[in-house]
């Protein structure tokens, strides 16, 4: 027997997708359906456009490939090793995630010293850079609660640690792998930023092309057919993740951190080693950006931060970096728990859903947001959401509404391996014991996937602040975020603009630790209640 | 669990009761009672000192709600996209690249304002009087004095002479496929040399090592060797403004703008067909053409008033003169021929 509720399931689904049809599948098909109004077949019939399908999935399938290498150490040193440091490591693999793209490309455009035209090279090892912390979460998540005792056994079976992980904890990891493979490809096949600073013009993939042909050249129907090749890709991309995850999660023997991590031994210190490299390739570039910060033209100087708790040089920004930080953790703090709400309500339907099929593909849909352009999002919004009542266009609200649609998906990709992994035995004995549906979730689902649901409010939270491309599009300028904000600096010239711009990002930093670091704190409570 | 649900539940009141939440903000200062709101949609760079907005709005009693929407080009395209149900009354940044599409579509009413013959008739775009010129934003190659005087090599003066071997590598442009002043710069090179000339002028351009970016940012504040960041190329495309940012309190710049490889680019602001309020709306393009506001264009934006007679700050005078002769193309001719010479340029320098 399967525990499940009547009729929750309906109204959680209908709330689930009712937000999604609103503020993403309605405006996406009405930019697009304007589109296909023209001559789109005209696109398809290009040799170019072929060309830029495929260097689009090129380089998302090496940089996920790249992040997933460099993830997997981090992930063992999160999950495993009890070493000290650890919430300040969580905190450290995060920050690159925030960082704008802008600011990540000119560090990396500096580092290989680009010359006229951009190098494929640099955009996948920017891209890893900042999606190395989703692979490190996302399976560090899992592993942390990976029974470790099936190892031991095997390891007093007489296997080799490598044989061991290959055979016992690797297909045990598999789920979260897919899940972080699948969302680090989605957000690589639409990373913009990245492309254009480092592309330099030369390399150009659907969504640069997309944006290009939307925003300047008012191209419509080419972008709504370029629209819909990437929406192809992305599907695509999901069901092959999705067929790589079936029947992978599985029940296993979840057990509390405290239980799992052990101070490394031997070989592993070799892993651990490894995980110190990527930390020192994450680090890097911010302590670049943080040692600009303070460089002036005659020497190390503060006139950065000093300016940029007014409005800038000659009123660069209508508001102080100190505000837009604020308005920065507001958006985020709202958008968190929108996709809190939303991401939590679709893992408890998704869990519960008999059909694997309906669970499958209301998976998939809910992924869709992250693999669409911003630019098709926001200029669907241009087109439809004056129908409304209010005229949302120029809400305050969109902001986080659009950054919950990110976010969303990723607070299921971290939650639902976790609630999958519950064994449902568990669930009957309860039912057995007379506990209600509602009771049995709140007894044996929710203490287990406390913790996870944390990481992914925390994780969430860092996503939205961090968030440029639909937030530029949507907010407004008495408001401006963090991100926005640095890229108004830079698009300035003078110096002391330019310095403001990499003080402003090491506040972000600053918030973005602080945000991580709280929750750790929230997390290390929580482990006290999973030990049952 | 009880526990950690209570300390997740008081963190999470804790940061809504903190104002960490934007619901109930409504964001915008609330509006004096009685009076009228026009909504101006703006180009990103469009920054007012408030000052000068607050007293505007205390004479006029208008409430000015400014609502940026991204570059000249974004703004266009937005603007054609939602002009059935527009999103704002006025609209302020439409450039003279891409005015015509703004004018065929249908976005602007007529409008003539009290200072349109005071300067911004020279920039006159449509006879119906559409879209008023409110400042003029000139796209120029700057070069780095300092570094030209150090490594004693004579600064180039004209486009030509950035083909000439002395050159060679010292040159850094925004592509003009992403960059909206790289695309003046095009435009630059096809009022220069014509068709199919251009052409051939970008393959000398290339040959002789010109370096592409993606955007403005890149090749002004990491390319060039005048910028913050010590870049390696003392020569870029950017705006006749720019050495202005650069001087310092003495008015002297170490860069300045070659004059004679400039590009006129005009921005305007206009009605928008379907104002709620197009009295008010007017009244706030009188505003953006008023001494006031112009006085304030050239800190505030770098660029130029369009009125005449609008004193430049003191350091603009010798730092970053207003162009004498820039090279322009008709807006129709832009407007007809944009998309196809920005395809040929990809073909013949993208290979």
């Amino acid at each position: 027997m399967r525990v499940r509720e009547r009729l929750p399931v309906p109204v959680a689904t209908a709330v689930v997708l009712g937000f999604l049809g609103l503020f993403f599948a309605w405006p996406v098909a009405a930019i697009v359906g304007t589109g296909l109004r023209g001559d789109v077949g005209a696109v398809l019939a290009e040799a170019e456009t072929w060309r830029l399908v495929a260097f689009t999935l090129g380089q998302a399938a090496a940089s996920t490939l790249v992040a997933l290498i460099a993830g997997m150490p981090l992930a063992y040193v999160l999950a495993r090793a009890a070493i000290p440091g650890r919430a300040v490591l969580r905190a450290v693999v995060t920050v690159p995630f925030v960082l704008p793209t802008v600011v990540v490309g000119m560090a990396f455009r500096a580092l290989f010293g680009l010359e006229s035209s951009g190098g494929v090279l640099p955009i996948v090892l920017a891209n890893a850079f900042f999606n190395v912390a989703v692979v490190a979460r996302t399976v560090g998540g899992l592993w942390t609660h990976l029974d470790r005792r099936v190892e031991d056994a095997a390891r007093s079976l007489g296997a080799s640690r490598l044989r061991a992980f290959t055979s016992v904890t690797l297909p045990a990891l598999l789920p979260a792998l897919g899940s972080a493979a699948a969302v680090v490809f989605l957000f690589c096949s639409t990373s913009f930023g990245v492309v254009l600073v480092l592309g330099g013009g030369q390399y150009r993939t659907l969504e640069t092309e997309i944006y290009l042909r939307t925003v300047q050249l008012l191209d419509l129907p080419g972008a709504a057919a370029l629209s819909l090749l990437q929406f192809a890709a992305v599907v695509g991309a999901l069901l092959v993740a999705s067929a790589a995850r079936r029947r992978r999660e599985t029940a296993l023997r979840l057990r509390a951190a405290v239980d799992t991590a052990r101070v490394p031994q031997g070989g592993e210190w070799a892993v651990v080693a490894a995980a110190g490299i990527v930390v020192c390739g994450l680090l890097a570039p911010i302590v670049g950006l943080l040692l600009r910060s303070v460089s002036t033209v005659d020497g190390w100087g503060f006139a950065g931060y000093r300016a940029l708790l007014g409005a800038g040089e000659r009123g660069t920004l209508e508001v102080s970096g100190l505000d837009a930080a604020l308005n920065s953790v507001r958006a985020a703090a709202d958008a968190t728990w929108m996709a809190l709400l939303l991401g939590l309500l679709a893992s408890f339907v998704l869990v519960g859903a008999r059909r694997r099929v309906v669970a499958e593909s209301v998976d998939l849909v809910l992924m869709l947001p992250l693999g669409v352009s911003a630019v098709t999002v926001g200029f669907g919004y241009l087109i439809t959401l004056n129908l409304l009542p209010g005229d949302l266009r120029t809400s305050p609200l969109l902001v986080p509404f659009a950054q919950a649609l990110v976010v969303t998906p990723l607070v299921i990709r971290m939650v639902l391996p976790v609630l999958r992994a519950v064994d449902d035995r568990l669930r009957q004995a309860a039912a057995t014991l007379g506990a209600s549906p509602w009771r049995v979730r709140r007894e044996v689902d929710v203490p287990l996937a406390a913790r996870a649901v944390l990481g992914a409010a925390g994780f969430g939270f860092v996503v939205a602040l961090g968030e440029f491309g639909a937030t530029s599009f949507l907010v407004r300028p008495d408001a401006p975020t963090l991100p926005v904000a640095i890229a108004r600096l830079l698009s300035r010239p003078g110096a002391l603009n330019t310095q403001m711009a990499y003080a402003a990002c090491a506040l972000l930093v600053l918030v973005t630790v602080l945000a991580v670091l709280l929750v750790e704190r929230l997390r290390v409570r929580s482990d006290a209640v999973e030990e049952f | 669990m009880n526990r950690f649900l209570r300390w997740a539940a008081l963190v999470a009141a804790a940061a809504l009761a903190t104002g960490c939440s934007l619901i109930g903000t409504g964001g915008e200062p609330p509006a004096p009672s009685g009076a009228r709101t026009v909504t101006l949609v703006a180009h990103d760079s469009f920054a007012v000192d408030p000052r000068v907005l607050a007293d505007f709005e205390k004479r006029s009693g208008i409430h000015v709600q400014v609502r940026t929407s991204g570059d000249a080009g974004e703004l266009t395209n937005k603007l054609v996209l939602s002009k059935a149900a527009p999103i704002g009354d006025v609209a302020y940044g439409v450039d003279s690249t891409f005015a015509s599409r703004a004018l065929r579509e249908g976005v602007f009413q007529p409008y003539r304002p009290v200072w349109a013959d005071q300067g911004p008739q020279r920039f006159a775009q449509d006879p119906q009087h559409r879209l008023t010129a409110v400042d003029v934003a000139d796209v120029c190659v700057n070069v780095d004095s300092k570094w030209f005087a150090a490594h004693r090599l004579p600064e180039p003066r004209s486009l030509r002479d950035l083909t000439d071997p002395r050159y060679r590598n010292l040159m850094s442009v925004p592509d003009p496929s992403t960059s909206s002043p790289g695309l003046a710069f095009l435009l630059d090179t096809v009022a220069a040399f014509g068709e199919p000339g251009w052409q051939d002028y970008w393959r000398a351009l290339q040959a002789n090592g010109v370096k592409l970016s993606g955007g403005w940012e890149e090749a002004y504040n990491q390319d060039f060797t005048g910028a913050a960041e010590h870049g390696t190329r003392p020569i870029v495309l950017s705006y006749a403004s720019s050495p202005a940012a650069q001087a310092g309190p003495d008015g002297r710049s170490s860069s300045r703008a070659l004059l004679d490889t400039c590009y006129r680019q005009v921005e305007y602001a206009g009605v928008l067909a379907g104002a709620k309020d197009p009295v008010a709306a007017g009244q706030v393009v009188d505003f953006l053409l008023s001494r006031e506001f112009q006085q304030q264009v050239a800190d505030q934006m770098y660029v130029y008033p369009a009125v005449t007679g609008v004193p430049l700050p003191p350091a603009w005078a010798t730092a970053a003169p207003l162009p004498p002769k820039p090279a322009e193309l008709p807006a129709a001719e832009v407007e007809r021929n944009r998309d196809r010479w920005v395809q040929q340029w990809r073909t013949l320098v993208r290979g």
